[in-house]
């Protein structure tokens, strides 16, 4: 079979409004994990949401908006069982926080990237924790559990963000 | 790698406004956001009505892939059944439906022994609302929350108790029109006042968030042996009497680690059943109030 033709320079562009809107879509199906008909007994399930959400900007930091963590946090909200707000706040100040650091450290590799989202993630886990469940509860071994595999996650979760922005070019 | 991209897009004065107005965006919706978390700490279901919103859409989903998954997963059952004739499936409920009824045997034992002392029985009949499924839980949050196939329109209520096969599920604490938020017995904010089956002790069942249960005693010096059985005891007046709850895998004092009957994932139908308030005798007339002794 042949390859499709490379497009040319002086050919049109092809219509880039889903290429723009997916890794926003994404954020929001990894969020939608929630749904899975199972019921857990204790936090074991990562949050897909938040790792999509790293994963697309570590990579890219076009990708996303400074300002739609807002949006893909209160999605996440409805869908989590976390009270109403905490994704909200917590992943807009992850996304504050990975600016901060991309103006101090301008060349990442990926091993800072996968550190930067480590994190991200035990930063957004353990304050989710503190604000959802009463400090007396036994949930800390799992949270420590949870952010564990999460992380041990990540790099899948970067090459997905990857694959989904196989057919980017910039502009 | 390349280098992260400049915050300044360059001498365009629209493109920068465009970045400032950015980012004032996100520091307002920042707080905004902390606001919205204050809120629901101090009114947890306040935002109910946008949860259940969103909950009616994705319950038709879940259901319908666990329907899938049921089908899928009952088909080397149903080889076997054909192959041993259904023995297997008969014998695996009896045993379940044995299991039941022994709890239910024991509490009804102590129930006995007591209505013996009191010679006084007041009946209640159990209707339950409704059966459903649970569909979903809130598998990446510390919280313990399913989501139940049914709602309003099935006329279920906020605070009702639901139950299963095993025993206790949990509570009804917030409704949508199809579907219904159920706290879960293991949630860390859940509290269940339960009495031990040998005697009568009566105890509190707190979740504990990691799958277990805490088993309190409500007046202290008691001891807790692994093995023993813990039923509802019907006081608050929301879940009815002699529903079991939890087994003690631990031996304790005054507070002792307990595993619940009813496993949610395992199971597969929730019934919901209505508050039990035990209607009160009318009170007395008040007799004539004692006069003020006159100074």
């Amino acid at each position: 079979m042949r390859p499709p033709r490379k497009r040319g320079p002086f050919d049109e562009a092809p219509d880039s409004t889903w290429m723009r809107v997916r890794p926003a879509v994404s954020v929001m199906a990894g969020s939608l994990i929630a749904i899975l008909p199972m019921v857990a007994h204790f936090p074991i399930l990562p949050p897909f949401g938040l790792l999509m959400l790293l994963g697309w900007r570590l990579m890219r930091p076009d990708a996303i908006p400074i300002w739609a963590p807002l949006g893909l946090g209160l999605w996440d909200d409805l869908l989590s069982g976390q009270p109403f707000g905490s994704a909200m706040t917590m992943w807009m100040l992850c996304f504050f926080m990975i600016d901060l650091i991309d103006q101090r450290l301008v060349f990442r590799d990926f091993w800072q990237n996968w550190l930067i989202a480590a994190g991200g993630v035990a930063f957004c886990l353990s304050l989710a924790r503190l604000t959802a469940s009463p400090l007396a509860a036994h949930v800390d071994t799992a949270v420590v559990l949870q952010i564990a595999i999460s992380v041990m996650l990540f790099p899948v979760v970067s090459l997905l963000c990857a694959w989904l922005d196989r057919d980017y070019e910039p502009a | 790698m390349a280098a992260s991209g400049n915050r300044r897009p360059g001498f365009s004065r629209r493109a920068q406004y465009s970045v400032f107005a950015s980012y004032v965006i996100a520091v307002a919706g920042t707080l905004v956001g902390a606001i919205l978390l204050a809120l629901s700490h101090f009114d947890p279901v306040a935002f109910a009505a946008f949860r259940a919103g969103v909950a009616e859409v994705t319950t038709p989903i879940s259901s319908g892939i666990a329907w899938a998954g049921r089908t899928v997963g009952a088909a080397p059952q149903t080889v076997v059944d054909f192959v041993t004739g259904g023995q297997t499936a008969a014998m695996r409920k009896q045993i379940e439906d044995e299991r039941a009824l022994l709890t239910r045997a024991r509490a009804l034992a102590y129930e006995n022994r007591r209505l013996k002392a009191l010679l006084k029985v007041r009946e209640r009949i159990a209707e339950p609302v409704v059966t459903a499924r649970l569909v979903s839980s809130s598998g990446s949050s510390t919280r313990r929350f399913a989501t139940l196939n049914a709602g309003a329109w099935q006329h279920v209520e906020t605070g009702q108790p639901v139950r299963g096969p095993g025993g206790l599920i949990g509570q009804v604490i917030e409704t949508g029109p199809n579907t219904a938020r159920v706290l879960l017995l293991t949630d860390p904010e859940s509290s269940v006042p339960v009495r031990r089956t040998r005697d009568g002790l009566a105890a509190l069942a707190q979740g504990r968030g990691d799958g277990l249960l805490d088993v309190r005693a409500v007046s202290g010096n008691a001891d807790f042996v692994a093995g023993e059985l813990f039923v509802t005891s019907g006081a608050g007046g929301v879940y009815p009497p002699n529903i079991p709850v939890a087994r003690v895998v631990k031996r304790g004092r005054d507070i002792a680690l307990a595993q619940a009957f009813a496993r949610a994932d395992t199971l597969d139908y929730a019934m919901v059943e209505r508050a039990y308030l035990p209607p009160l005798p009318p009170p007395p007339a008040p007799a004539a109030p004692p006069k003020a002794p006159k100074k």
